[in-house]
């Protein structure tokens, strides 16, 4: 019984289940208001008792304000609650939609797969133009239920760091050979420099791949007419600091602030038609976090942007 | 005159979803395998120990039994337990991948993440492997 009533009080493990910092959380919350209003009824008690006379008249303003103060605490932090709540409910419903939907999804990839190999009868050029509309929309889907996923399970911290010893360098180069053909079809160069002699980085060598892929991606998709990509990676103390530029399209000013959140979108992505659901960098910053570092940005918009991170060598 | 006896290779394929049974049958007949469908896993450890398959293809979530409850029982019945099994499924996190493996599954594949021709080619090297 005793250990039921702690654990209730453990306002933490509450908080903890909600996802939200602790300044939100409804528990914490109406605990500081408790405070808050033991502390305004003394002190209406002590002002009270200097400057009226009777002190039953004392007595029933402390309780009048007392009343107050709790029930606009009650009604503040039963909304928060609400809110609390429904965070929970949107993590949880992401993760088994997502679940749900692969499913099909993978039904329809590999029922395309095998209809545009041609080993079900010929298929005319027409209908392969088709087909590929089809698979494409497939893959489209496809990587937004895979940022999704991603998404709802850092919010509920529950992506698996696997931390061991790489090589930052190779990581990079790697990804510029995969990412080879599309640069040549965007008409971009790539430009990378390694600082000599790089220490081994201790982290999670799947999960920064995604960053960098993600912040790649990026730079080649808003360079417009044939350009240059220019990677640095160098050692700052006990960081490792990685900057990509581009000469692209850039971010304009009133949209630097958002870049970073959920489903933002620049409005230059409607003037340059670029696809995407806007979650890359959003899930880049909670990775980052997650690995103890930090990612920023400089940009001037027609001229091109900067990106940055810094990772500890050791985490 | 040499007499070549031309033994067809049979593969188990244990998923509930008929669209998935169709594709994979079309496939691999035309890869000369032989298949046999289970759509669930009570029927799946029936026809492993009757039909005796080369190659067993499982996915977890099924009806009547789950994938990880028939890998088991596969694996502690001697008639079945040599028959390499390659589990197909789409759940991904890294508890059932670990569950999987010490269970005894050979290689567990993520569906999301695999197109047919490489599905195909695991299943011609686990049978080359064994």
């Amino acid at each position: 019984m005793l250990k039921k009533i702690l654990k209730s009080l453990n306002f933490f493990e509450q908080c903890r289940r909600y996802n939200i910092p602790l300044w939100q959380c409804p528990q914490f919350l109406f605990l500081i208001m408790g405070i808050l209003i033991i502390a305004s009824a003394i002190s209406a008690y002590v002002i009270g008792n200097r400057y009226i006379n009777d002190p039953l008249m004392v007595a029933f303003i402390v309780l009048v304000f007392a009343a107050l103060l709790f029930s606009i605490a009650f009604i503040i932090v039963r909304s928060f609650e609400g809110l609390a709540e429904a965070n929970r409910m949107k993590s949880e419903f992401i993760s088994v939609a997502t679940h749900q939907l692969r499913s099909p999804l993978s039904i329809l990839k590999w029922v395309i797969e095998l209809l545009m190999s041609g080993k079900l009868g010929k298929i005319e050029e027409k209908q392969i133009e088709y087909f590929a509309i089809l698979r494409e929309n497939i893959n489209k889907m496809k990587e937004l239920i895979s940022n999704l996923l991603t998404i709802s399970r850092l919010e509920a911290s529950k992506l698996p760091i696997k931390k061991k010893y790489f090589d930052i360098e190779k990581l990079i180069r790697d990804l510029i050979t995969e990412y080879q053909s599309f640069t040549a079809a965007s008409n971009v160069e790539i430009f990378f420099e390694a600082e000599k002699s790089l220490p081994q980085v201790y982290s999670d060598p799947l999960q920064l791949k995604l960053v960098i892929e993600n912040l790649l991606d990026n730079a080649i998709r808003y360079i417009k007419r044939g350009g240059k990509i220019e990677i640095k990676v160098k050692r700052k103390n006990k960081h490792i600091y990685f900057s990509i530029k581009d000469n692209g399209v850039g971010i304009p000013k009133k949209d630097q602030k958002y870049i970073f959140r959920k489903f933002f979108r620049s409005e230059n992505v409607l003037r340059y038609q670029t696809k995407g659901a806007g979650l890359g960098l959003y899930i880049s910053k909670m990775i980052l976090k997650g690995l103890g570092g930090k990612i920023g940005f400089k940009s001037k918009e027609n001229e091109g942007s900067t990106f940055w991170f810094i990772l500890p060598i050791k985490s | 005159m040499l007499c070549t006896i031309f033994l067809m290779k049979t593969i188990l394929f244990i998923e509930d979803e008929s669209a998935l049974q169709k594709t994979f049958s079309e496939l691999l007949h035309q890869e000369n395998y032989k298949m046999i469908s289970a759509l669930d896993g009570e029927t799946g450890l029936k026809l492993a120990k009757t039909k005796k398959p080369d190659l067993i293809l499982l996915d977890l979530i099924l009806p009547k039994l789950h994938g990880f409850e028939v890998l088991k029982k596969l694996k502690e019945d001697e008639e079945t337990k040599n028959i390499p099994v390659i589990v197909l499924t789409n759940l991904e996190s890294i508890n059932e991948v670990d569950r999987a493996v010490e269970l005894g599954a050979t290689t567990y594949l993520v569906k999301a993440q695999y197109s047919l021709e490489e599905i195909l080619e695991k299943i011609k090297e686990t049978l080359a492997n064994h």
